[in-house]
């Protein structure tokens, strides 16, 4: 037992109390021993994540963000499996910040991120589970004056000898008096609710309109706020003329913050029209000076000099420089914003001594204590309530908290509840992008054609330096995010190195789903590609013969390639790729299979995926991660880039920053394997292998060989022409 | 003012005309179903039916709904096919973009109650999704449609 489920009574009330004086999620059912009693309901509050009522409801408190990814599911199944009850009673609450709500590996945060919900709660929430189930059956046996082994809970009921049956409802008043084993006892035998695909129980509000996104709060006299930006990174108000916007209709107060010029209205769009008639000088510094062509040329610059060394295997340099034919290639990927459906916001309502902010976070403890600190509040003086997001993907897990920061100053002055939205050009130029990587990697092969030596120089900017994560996460001066998935790489290289640049600049960049793994995998595996063809050989079992000692990566690999026919013929004009890669726990394989049209245009028909995520919760979900990893992989595979000319962000909006739409999307097919491996994360690991899949199913049917992504129209025609 | 039906509903409103009519369906009618994503009529998110017809509400000026009937996500009943499609097939997952797209769907499958892949990508490929939920999109129209005989056109 680890020592985050090792929780004291007292501490479960405390974590009781707060949730019950909290603002809470998705159904507003009072709860917590306070407000039971004044509504006459006793409660069963066992510990920080269940409340059993009389009415027989089971209420899970869910201390993750939902995004997407099902954890107002998969976490109640994971204290229902154990407690026993019936799944049919079952609803979620999203958690309000408290220390109990902290994640149980990452340190005294509260935070959604590295795809870790269901390892991370897997044990604290089965114990969670247990403990109560114990409870309630010597609850019963207590009542019956029989002993709790002969009893059993099963569906929401405590069976005793002789046919006795009780409801859990009807103990939860006599267990709410009964202690809280320390060390419960799981359950053995075969699961009632884990390994099934249960449906979501957040689909129904989120497909007739009544799921509240941060966008939609509202509260009474709540004012709407839009900021005027500066068009560059670290760009300041000089002067402003607020006049016009002032005069116009709806218009209340136009503020200075750190982020702009804030015009505060009495709805989304007088505050946009009021924001449109403000006059500016901006102070630019720096910022104007940026731009991405230019950056392209000091990153190349760079491979050319060592870096700092994050893997060292035998001697890849001293190899490479007597080989007699070496492989040479650079590759390269984009700035990349995350883009979520849902525009960033946030709701503050700051009251004298107190203050609610109610916005979608990922990184609630560090958001609220940013705000705690703009408004003059002790932490615990500010409530964050967590609403549905619209779209996570890293995006609301910002190291800086630009957005809760913002409304927080916005609040502070205009004293009335107040919320921020950003219109989709405001999110898509205000940064916090996956950073640019240039890589260049030279490799060469032993007799048998596989890899002897490979050298590779990663070049980009670091997610964590300059920020308060930096001292724990960022060792020897190597951000591990920054080389993940090559550093660690499992490929039997005998003589590896890989080095890494982070070069500094004005550009915000953070955590884009899947991290580090994004950029690397595409290089990882197309290079192997590369490899496999200059060695003259299949690139499917040229890499099985490079991982023998990786049984789950070897494992999926063989089973895309197995469902997707490889080896078969393919239709005139298609062509296969395939890709491999682990990250966050999991190990996932992809076959792509994609034609090219006379236009340069890529078009992907059918994608094969095999995942080995450990034991499951729900398969359904775990297919939907992978669908939609796949499809967030393929836009930036295909479309997405953030580029930067004079300072200045030059996509805004949907029409020059695409994603895949529906005439584009293809078949996926998910295969899960069996296994009862530790639980590994699912809801990022499914982008990785998607870009190179395509890159060298492009390269199969083609001969184009596309080492900078987007893999564009443009890109792929001159490279043709090349020949 | 303005004066215009709302779900079977007739609703007079104070604004601007040239108001966005999803603003004023979320700000000054309370109903948020109805999303922003682009404000440029580029994701679809803000879908809902004016005179039967699916439209983006973000680029909509009210003024242009005078009299006219707009048909929300709130408007859609439970049992509509759409809907039980679309949790049968278990689509939404971060859920923003669904309302739009329920709306997109209810729409084409008035118009082709047995629509072909290339119908519905005609008709869906102006709503995103962030999350990738297109393939179960596609597979929960299908299941629609084939509940769908024969529906008897919008109550509103």
């Amino acid at each position: 037992m680890s020592a985050t489920t090792n929780i004291s009574r007292r501490q479960f009330m405390k974590a009781g109390a707060l949730a019950g004086g909290g603002p809470l999620l998705a159904c507003h059912l009072p709860f917590g021993m306070r407000d039971a009693a004044a509504s006459g309901e006793a409660v069963f509050a066992p510990n920080a994540f269940l409340r059993i009522g009389t009415d027989e409801s089971v209420t899970v408190i869910v201390n993750k963000s939902e995004m997407g990814q099902g954890v107002y599911t998969s976490l109640p199944m994971l204290i229902a499996e154990e407690l026993c009850c019936d799944w049919k009673r079952v609803t979620f609450q999203s958690a309000p910040v408290a220390p109990e709500y902290n994640h149980a590996q990452f340190g005294p945060i509260m935070v959604t991120g590295g795809s870790t919900s269901v390892r991370s709660e897997w044990e604290r929430l089965s114990l969670a589970g247990a403990a109560a189930r114990e409870m309630l059956i010597s609850a019963a046996a207590q009542r019956w004056k029989v002993a709790p082994s002969a009893c059993r809970a099963e569906n929401g009921i405590v069976h005793g000898p002789n046919g006795k049956q009780l409801s859990f409802g009807k103990l939860a008043s006599e267990a709410a008096k009964l202690p809280v084993p320390k060390v419960p006892k799981l359950k053995s035998g075969a699961k009632k609710l884990l390994g099934k695909p249960l449906h979501r129980l957040d689909s129904p509000a989120k497909i007739n309109g009544t799921a509240v996104f941060g966008i939609d709060v509202t509260a009474p006299g709540m004012l709407t706020a839009v900021i005027a930006r500066p068009p560059v990174f670290g760009g300041k108000l000089k002067s402003f003329d607020a006049a016009k916007a002032l005069a116009s209709p709806g218009v209340k107060q136009v503020l200075a913050v750190d982020a702009g010029l804030a015009v505060v209205a009495d709805g989304f769009w007088t505050a946009l029209k009021g924001r449109e008639l403000l006059e500016i000088v901006w102070d630019e510094g720096e910022g104007a000076q940026v731009s991405t062509s230019s950056m392209h040329d000091q990153y190349k610059a760079l491979t050319a000099t060592p870096g700092l060394v994050a893997r060292r295997d035998g001697d890849a340099e001293g190899v490479l420089a007597k080989a007699k034919q070496r492989l040479e290639a650079e590759y390269e990927v984009p700035y990349l914003a995350h883009a979520p459906m849902e525009p960033l916001n946030c709701f503050v309502d700051l009251k004298e001594g107190s203050c609610q902010i109610r916005t979608g976070s990922q990184f609630q403890t560090v958001d609220r204590n940013a705000a705690a600190g703009v408004v003059g509040l002790k932490p615990e003086q500010v409530a964050l309530e967590t609403t549905f997001l619209g779209g996570g993907f890293g995006r609301r897990a910002c190291t800086g908290s630009d957005y809760v920061i913002e409304a927080a100053q916005i609040a502070k002055v205009v004293k009335q509840p107040v919320k921020v939205i950003r219109t989709r050009e405001d999110d898509m130029r205000a940064g916090y992008y996956r950073p640019m990587w240039f890589d260049r990697v030279s490799a060469c092969l032993d007799e048998k054609g596989l890899p002897l030596a490979w050298h590779h120089r990663i070049v980009g900017q670091s997610i964590i330096a300059g920020t308060p994560f930096e001292s724990a996460m960022v060792k020897d001066g190597i951000d591990d995010t920054s080389v993940e998935g090559a550093a660690n790489t499992p490929y039997a290289i005998p003589n590896l190195q890989v080095e890494l640049h982070s070069p500094r600049n004005p550009v915000p960049v953070l955590w884009w789903r899947s991290v580090g793994h994004s950029h690397t995998a595409f290089v990882m595996e197309s290079f192997m590609d590369e490899l496999a063809h200059q060695a003259g050989k299949d690139p499917y079992p040229y890499r099985r013969s490079l991982l023998a000692k990786h049984p789950r990566t070897l494992k999926v690999l063989e089973t895309a390639a197995m469902k997707s026919g490889w080896g078969k013929p393919l239709p005139k004009g298609r062509g296969r790729g395939i890709a491999v890669h682990e990250s966050f726990g999991s190990f996932i394989a992809q076959v792509a299979e994609v034609s090219l049209d006379k236009k340069g245009v890529v078009k992907v028909h059918r994608v094969v995926c095999a995942v080995d995520c450990g034991k499951i919760v729900n398969p359904d979900t775990i297919k939907a991660q992978m669908e939609s990893g796949i499809t967030f992989g393929l836009s930036a595979a295909l479309y997405g880039q953030i580029t930067l000319k004079n300072g200045r962000v030059e996509q805004g909006n949907f029409h020059d920053y695409q994603l895949v739409r529906m005439a584009a999307m293809p078949k996926v097919e998910v295969h899960i394997i069996d296994s009862q491996e530790p639980p590994g994360g699912v809801g990022e690991p499914g982008v990785p292998p998607i870009a190179p899949a395509v890159a060298n199913a492009l390269f199969a049917v083609s001969g184009v060989r596309m080492r900078s992504l987007p893999m564009t129209p443009e890109k792929i025609m001159t490279a043709l022409k090349k020949g | 003012m303005i004066v215009f039906n709302v779900n079977g509903k007739e609703r007079r409103v104070e604004v601007s005309p040239d108001t966005p009519l999803l603003w004023v369906l979320r700000e000054k009618l309370g109903l948020s179903g109805s999303k922003y994503g682009c404000g440029e009529g580029l994701c679809g998110a803000c879908t809902v039916h004016i005179d039967g017809l699916p439209q983006r509400s973000c680029i909509t000026p009210v003024g242009d709904v005078q009299g006219k009937r707009v048909l929300t996500i709130e408007g859609i009943p439970e049992n509509n096919p759409v809907k039980r499609a679309w949790l049968d097939q278990e689509v939404s997952q971060c859920g923003y973009c669904q309302p739009g797209q329920i709306m997109s769907a209810v729409a084409l499958l008035e118009k082709k109650p047995a629509p072909t892949d290339a119908d519905i990508d005609s008709a869906m490929s102006g709503n995103l999704c962030r999350c990738g939920t297109y393939g179960r999109i596609r597979r929960a129209i299908h299941a629609a449609s084939k509940k769908t005989v024969k529906r008897g056109g919008q109550k509103s």
